[in-house]
């Protein structure tokens, strides 16, 4: 009953309502698509594109989710969201999944009730200074005008490293990317600072890049990774294992290219459990036995997500540094599928 | 006379409250109030239980944690160790602050732009009619993004005035900079004799206060005018002028030694400074320490003055090492120096001027940025001129109204009885006018102060952006957040429109 | 003697008459109105060459650079080295970029709105000028147009989000069961018993008896087009690798072009640096001509492409979408036999559940002492509730989707830019009129508690600014609706602007009422009309005639509030340029964007404010 009045009501405007339920799964897949949270416009991580297309690494993750749950990567609602609003969408069930960079922290998994499922950028905070000012070190930045972006980690570590150091600074508050690079780039403050992939990011789009320098330090970790709700530890296993496909899949060379190859059997039995040959992972997940077959096929593994939207080829031209795979001196390291 | 009826006995029936007029007003009241605690009811229930369904609970206490971050815009102090509560205090005096001063600009922009619309000159009349429609059929929001690029772009950023041939130049007088951080200007510092100097001012203005008070009744008694005007102005300056020019002569010539820990007895300041670069100074708050400040920024180092509040302090900081240099009078140098354990001290060769009872320090270009004076901030700046701009051209139309609602016949009436024509403005078309302008002038006021919220559109922090902006961000408290922030605002509307009905009603015209 | 005089004095009088001199030059056309108008006084000059330099100060510096702006360019870096060949680049500013409203403008009109269904939001916004003639001009328009304002709002909603054709029907049938329970009652009863039993009339039929017969008709026209709609979708799924592959297959062969036409581009830029630097000698004019028609060419190249990755998206979604329904389809008998037997276990775990467990929603609730097997029975219990409820959705989705009769339904987060702000404003006055109504009423009531709360919700509306209550909206609305329920951001940002605009427009009728003469009540009363039969017979109507251009105030004032959305994600103009300016191709760009919207807002509200000044002037005589 209660349920046909709901619907009732709101066929009047043709809106959808949603269950917040510790089923997530079931429920996504009895909607037919995906929900998911990314940022109101962040270059190479989300935005949309002339067409209405969302793109970016973030979005990328949206997209493997919905082809693992759905068998289909285009089946993703996108909810645009600000840093203030992100964490009561999720809550409130608006979303099923943030994918919007947020960094992972202790208050946030723990008193704010979220539920990280890994990290897909390891980032840390960086400074970039106008090559002109002769800055080499950010010791060097006493009394400098800061711009940073508000409501993120980045404005408590930024007063944290000050004061530790015991220098002195002016934050600059703003609200978006865009405006930060707006005010840097007039000179209304002396120093950017945010996620060292953002600073490279917004650099990249600069007139002059090499007028520019990003300082050597990176004074806090700023693990980014998606977030689910609390509670729903079958929802988070979902989301945290197609992270983890894509990380294996980049290990064990499964890529979009050869994945229908070698869905078709392989001597390594470890890519045939993950692409559901062999063994019933999907099963144990409740989803199909094909799930990472299709994230791969149709999204990619980490390594052609991170080329094809901030990689060294794109604008954004990001090396993979600290996510470079473990075997390769990086901090990626799957779990093993078995 | 047995034939008065006896009125039917009124035997109450159920229906009655319904029907009955006199009852069914009681009814509807009932029935509506029960509503009304129904609704209040379920939205309290429903409230209650989905804290309980996220696991959160409804306490205040986050008011009192640590902030963590850091305000550029205060009016008390502030640091990233202060609580919620205090980033929340910053933010509510940014938004008075904002709003007090768009409402006196918006008034001014608006009564010129109201006059200058009715002005006979055509273009002068055209220009203002553009701004007008321009500002009040675009939204604001944008207003204040394009004013903010336009001085973020139109101004020049302080690197600029450094080097040569600086491409940028500070104006009047090298006093004042305009940089797209904002503008620097002098700002005021009480040295010793400031006390005088203001005793001698309050005075004065007693003075103005009664001499009015003298003119005015001796108009009223004999119809003479005083030049009150003229002789207020002489009043309020001459005296104040005279105390300060005299004691500036008293002690101006004075000069306070430097003392130093960890220099050479009789080196110069470039010697010290050398080996300590940047240092920090300890005094109590007065015109050597700030001499000292501006010297130092000269020789391009950046001091801060480590505010202590007496001469004892100064040896437990400079024994703490809190700061290297201290400037004080000669008699207390020479106590400090024998007392202080445990830090080497030296009086340089080098002397600060004492200063004057009232001085500018005017800001000077030191590290990065400008130092010194004050700094009106570029996002105070647009979001003030923005506000004023917007609400202006709303005020302008109130202002035309009011006047184009007096009456041509009083302006006639008025030179029929010789009065002249300013003394018309003033005794006769004003006062009407105001009376139309005043009520929708307040209302305007209170839209600049309720819009003032879209401070976070340029990184103003007002108590949108620390209260409900970051606190709410880094806490997780909205429902309290919210809940306080609206509470301000209500309590400010509802203060604003108490002065708009106390107006309404002394100024009612009394109906017979 | 007299002829002496008259002789004498005959001498010195002129016969004829003097030809009438010109007026001094000073007195006469252009200057007389220059003298006047401009420098009537020295005041008044000093006014006029300031406002003549200001004039000139400020279109010498607009005018070359919005029409020395570049229109064709496929990212601001493009745009860039376009000015830096007319040497007009430093900073980019020296003339405007306006390839990106090229690019971008239907994206900044519509938001994310599939490109297919650009007619609707159109013709919702030309329906909705018709609907509003017969208001803002009633003088000059037959009042039997006023039939389709009234069904205008259903039509809007049904044209914006989709779906089957009866629901907007439905509900707007619920009006009409609310209005003749209101007859019936208020036959029997009074006036204000009517209006009680009218709302809770249509409230009842749009809650319960709308999505019963809503079911009804997906469940009888879904089971009688199940079987075609599976063939159809499995043969579209068959058919769709290919036409994926065909429509890839044109996407490239331009891009590929496109990139070739780049090169050829990027050669000329070349040789205009050289030519400019000094470095090598040739033609610079030709060159530049050489370059507009190139930068024409891919622009119109780009065109294409942008149509071509609609085409292969659109086929992929159509894959996507065939694959769904099949899936789903198949699915459908499974989940329909599998519902009863989920219903029967449901009732067994119940059945099984200590009296003192039911009704408790999470573990957390549970009660001290609760034993392991008691917990285990109310998780299965609570686990086939879920599962009957998701299974009951996906029933339902399918067969709405199965029945769809009508148009295809949009996402309310795909709406964005203007559309949006059209659509939250006109929402916002829409609706909250009848909420004003009320306020306005129980305000002017005599009514303790009703006056007291009518002035209370008007006041702590509009004592809190909009973007207050927006971000209460975003955060907080969910808070008090009951646990489990949520609602699109769009939607509660509709009802929150509703009832924040509800408490102006109740100022605006108030202000309508009070202006009516006392005698308009005085005459309502001694007709014998009760109070609703006075309200709605001879009150209201003048009322909300004088209010018109109060509510076109409004209406103004609201529409430019939308931009305030952009603050809590929404895509309007506003977030919509953020979103413009975070992309890679148009980072950095932002006065264009800003002009442009400012300048589509300006038109709006300027004409909506010229009218609302005109109907006052009419309205102002017709009370002389």
């Amino acid at each position: 009953m209660k349920k046909s009045i709901f619907l009732g009501t709101l066929a009047v405007a043709g809106l959808a309502a949603g269950f917040v339920s510790a089923q997530t799964l079931d429920e996504v897949r009895a909607r037919g698509n995906l929900s998911c949270g990314v940022s109101t416009g962040l270059a190479g991580f989300s935005m949309p594109d002339a067409n209405g297309e969302w793109q970016g690494f973030d979005v990328a993750f949206c997209r493997a989710v919905a082809a693992a749950v759905l068998g289909d990567s285009t089946a993703v609602e996108f909810v645009p969201l600000t840093t203030q609003t992100r964490f009561t969408a999720l809550a409130s069930g608006e979303v099923d999944v943030l994918a919007r960079n947020t960094t992972w922290t202790f208050s946030r998994d723990v008193d704010l009730r979220l539920e990280f499922v890994g990290v897909n950028y390891y980032d840390g905070q960086g400074f970039m200074v106008p090559r002109d000012l002769g800055v080499t070190s950010a010791l060097e930045l006493d009394g400098a005008t800061v711009c940073i972006q508000t409501g993120t980690t980045t404005e408590l570590n930024l007063a944290d490293f000050f004061s530790s150091n015991n220098m002195g600074y002016e934050p600059v508050p703003v609200e978006t990317n865009a405006e930060a690079q707006q005010q840097y780039l007039a000179g209304a403050c002396d120093v950017y600072t945010t996620d060292a992939s953002g600073l490279a990011a917004t650099r990249a789009t600069f007139e002059d890049p090499a007028g520019h320098v990003v300082l050597p330090e990176i004074v806090s970790k700023e693990p980014l990774g998606p977030l689910v709700r609390h509670g729903d530890s079958e929802w988070g296993d979902v989301a945290r294992w197609t992270l983890n496909a894509m990380v294996a899949a980049e290990e064990l060379g499964v890529t979009s290219a050869n994945v229908a190859e070698m869905a078709a059997g392989t001597d390594n039995p470890e890519i045939n459990r993950l692409l559901g040959t062999e063994g019933d992972l999907g099963g144990m997940l409740g989803l199909e036995a094909d799930w990472a077959q299709n994230v791969i096929a149709q999204v990619g593994n980490y390594d052609e997500v991170f080329e094809g939207n901030i990689g060294a080829s794109t604008p954004i031209g990001l090396s993979r540094g600290l996510n470079a795979q473990w075997t390769d001196g990086g901090l990626l390291y799957a779990p093993p599928f078995r | 006379m047995t034939a008065i009826s006896e009125p039917p006995a009124e035997s109450f029936r159920l229906s009655q409250l319904i029907y009955d007029s006199r009852y069914r007003s009681t009814t509807i009241q009932v029935v509506a109030s029960i509503l009304l605690l129904a609704a209040i009811y379920w939205l309290g229930r429903n409230i209650v239980s989905n804290l309980q369904d996220l696991g959160k609970d409804f306490n205040f206490g986050f008011l009192w944690q640590r902030s963590g971050y850091d305000i550029n815009q205060r009016l008390i102090e502030y640091s990233n160790d202060s609580s919620h509560g205090r980033a929340a205090l910053v933010g509510i005096l940014n938004t008075l602050l904002v709003s007090v001063l768009g409402c006196i600009t918006a008034t001014f922009l608006g009564v010129f732009a109201g006059v200058l619309r009715l002005s006979k000159n055509w273009i002068v009349a055209r220009l203002m009619t553009v701004y007008v429609e321009g500002f009040r059929n675009i939204p604001l929001l944008l207003w204040i993004l394009l004013i903010f690029a336009l001085m973020t772009e139109g101004t020049p950023q302080p690197r600029d005035f450094r080097g040569e041939n600086p491409e940028a130049s500070m104006i009047l007088w090298d006093s004042v900079a305009v940089t797209n951080r904002g503008i620097f200007v002098p700002s005021p510092v009480w040295g010793d004799g400031a006390g005088l100097l203001a005793l001698v001012f309050v005075l004065s203005l007693a003075g103005i206060w009664w001499f009015r008070r003298y003119a005015f009744a001796r108009q009223e008694a004999t119809g003479e005018i005083l030049p009150i005007f003229w002789t207020s102005i002489g009043l309020l300056v001459i005296p104040t002028l005279v105390v300060y020019l005299g004691y500036s002569a008293m002690i101006s010539k004075d000069q306070y030694p430097l003392i130093a820990a960890g220099g050479t007895e009789g080196a110069s300041l470039v010697e010290y400074l050398e080996e300590n670069r940047n240092p920090s100074i300890c005094s109590v708050p007065d015109t050597a320490a700030v001499n000292l400040s501006t010297t130092l920024r000269g020789l391009e180092q950046r001091a801060s003055i480590v505010t202590v509040s007496s001469v004892s302090e100064v040896q437990a900081s400079l024994e703490a090492g809190d700061c290297v240099l201290a400037v004080m009078a000669p008699s207390a140098a020479e106590t400090l120096i024998g007392s202080v354990d445990g830090v080497e001290l030296a009086t340089l060769s080098d002397t600060v001027d004492r200063g004057r009872p009232l001085q500018f320090e005017r800001p000077q270009l030191a590290g990065f940025n400008f130092e010194g004076g004050a700094q009106l901030r570029n996002s105070l700046i647009a979001l003030w001129f923005a506000l004023s701009l917007y609400t202006g051209a709303f005020i302008a139309e109130i202002v035309r109204a009011g006047i184009l609602a007096v009456s041509r016949g009083q302006t006639e009436a008025a030179f029929a009885l010789g009065l002249r024509p300013n003394r018309t403005m003033n005794l006769v078309i004003l006062p009407q006018a105001m009376r139309v302008i005043i009520p929708p002038l307040i209302s305007q006021y209170l839209n600049l102060t309720k819009n003032s919220s879209l401070a976070i559109a340029v990184g103003y922090m007002d108590v949108r952006g620390t209260l409900g902006g970051i606190t709410i961000s880094q806490t997780g408290r909205e429902l309290e957040g919210i809940l306080l922030m609206g509470l301000f605002y209500l309590v400010t509307s509802l203060a604003i429109s108490g002065v708009l009905n106390i107006y309404n009603n002394s100024v009612k015209l009394q109906e017979r | 003697m007299s002829d002496i005089h008259s002789e004498s004095s005959i001498a010195f009088v002129r016969t004829e008459m003097l030809e009438a001199k010109d007026p001094p030059s000073s007195q006469i056309g252009v200057v007389k109105w220059v003298r006047e108008n401009l420098f009537s006084s020295w005041l008044n000059s000093i006014l006029t060459i300031l406002s003549i330099v200001f004039i000139y100060v400020v279109l010498k510096a607009l005018i070359p650079w919005v029409f020395g702006g570049v229109w064709d360019a496929g990212s601001l870096g493009e745009c860039r080295s376009v000015l830096n060949a007319f040497g007009q680049g430093g900073h980019g500013h020296g003339a405007a970029c306006w390839a990106v409203i090229e690019d971008r403008w239907l994206q900044l009109l519509f938001g994310f709105y599939p490109p297919a269904e650009y007619w609707r939001p159109i013709t919702f916004v030309v329906l909705m000028f018709v609907a509003l003639l017969p208001i803002l001009y009633s003088d000059y328009v037959s009042s039997k147009l006023m039939i389709f304002t009234a069904i205008f709002p259903f039509l809007a909603v049904w044209l914006i989000w989709g779906g089957s054709f009866w629901v907007p029907i439905m509900t707007a049938f619920g009006f009409i069961v609310g209005y003749v329970a209101f007859q019936v009652v208020s036959r029997v009863s009074f006036g204000g018993l009517g209006v009680a039993a009218g709302v809770l009339a249509s409230v009842l039929w749009w809650l319960v008896a709308q999505g019963m017969i809503d079911d009804a008709l997906n469940r009888t026209i879904g089971a009688a087009r199940y079987d075609e709609a599976l063939a159809t979708a499995q043969a579209e799924l068959a058919a769709a690798p290919e036409l994926i592959e065909q429509a890839e297959a044109r996407r490239d062969a331009i891009a590929d072009d496109i990139s070739v036409a780049v090169e050829g581009r990027d050669e000329v830029l070349e040789q205009i640096a050289l030519i400019r630097s000094g470095e090598s000698q040739g033609d610079l004019d030709v060159l530049q001509d050489q370059l507009l028609a190139m930068q024409d060419q891919l622009s119109a190249m780009r065109d294409t492409f942008t149509i071509a990755v609609r085409a292969a998206t659109s086929a992929g979604a159509a894959q996507s979408d065939a694959r769904q329904s099949a899936s789903a389809l198949a699915a459908l008998p499974d989940q329909e036999a599998e519902l009863p037997e989920l219903r029967a276990a449901r009732d067994e775990a119940l059945a099984a559940l200590p009296n003192a467990l039911r009704g408790i929603g999470t573990g957390e609730d549970l009660p001290e002492g609760t034993s392991d097997e008691d917990e285990d029975a109310l998780s299965a219990y609570l686990s086939l509730e879920a599962d009957i409820v998701n299974t009951e959705l996906a029933v339902d989705t399918t067969y709405r989707r199965l029945a769809l009769t009508g148009l295809e339904p949009v996402e309310s987060r795909n709406i964005g830019g203007f559309l949006l702000a059209i659509i939250i404003g006109m929402a916002g006055i829409i609706l909250s009129l009848p909420l004003g109504i009320l306020l306005a009423l129980g305000r002017q009531s005599d009514l303790f508690i009703i006056n007291k709360s009518s002035v209370a919700f008007i006041e702590v509306m509009r004592g809190v600014p909009l973007i207050v209550w927006l971000v209460t909206a975003s955060l907080l609305l969910n808070y008090f609706l009951p646990p489990g329920t949520s609602f699109d951001l769009t939607l509660r940002v509709i009802i929150m602007v509703t009832l924040f605009s509800s408490a102006y427009i109740a100022e605006v009728i108030r202000g309508g009422l009070a202006a009516l003469p006392t005698g308009q009540y005085e005459g309502a009363d001694s007709l014998g009309l009760n109070y609703w039969q006075s309200m709605r017979l001879i009150i209201l109507p003048q009322a909300l005639k004088i209010s018109i251009p109060g509510i076109v105030s409004s209406f103004i004032g609201l529409f430019k509030d939308t931009t305030l959305v952009a603050f809590i994600g929404l895509l309007d103009p506003i977030g919509l340029s953020n979103a413009i300016r975070a992309s890679s191709e148009w980072n950095g760009i932002y006065w264009e964007l800003f002009i442009f919207i400012g300048a589509c807002f300006w038109i709006f509200c300027f004409s909506m404010s010229r009218y609302s000044q005109w109907l006052e002037r009419k309205l102002h005589t017709g009370h002389r």
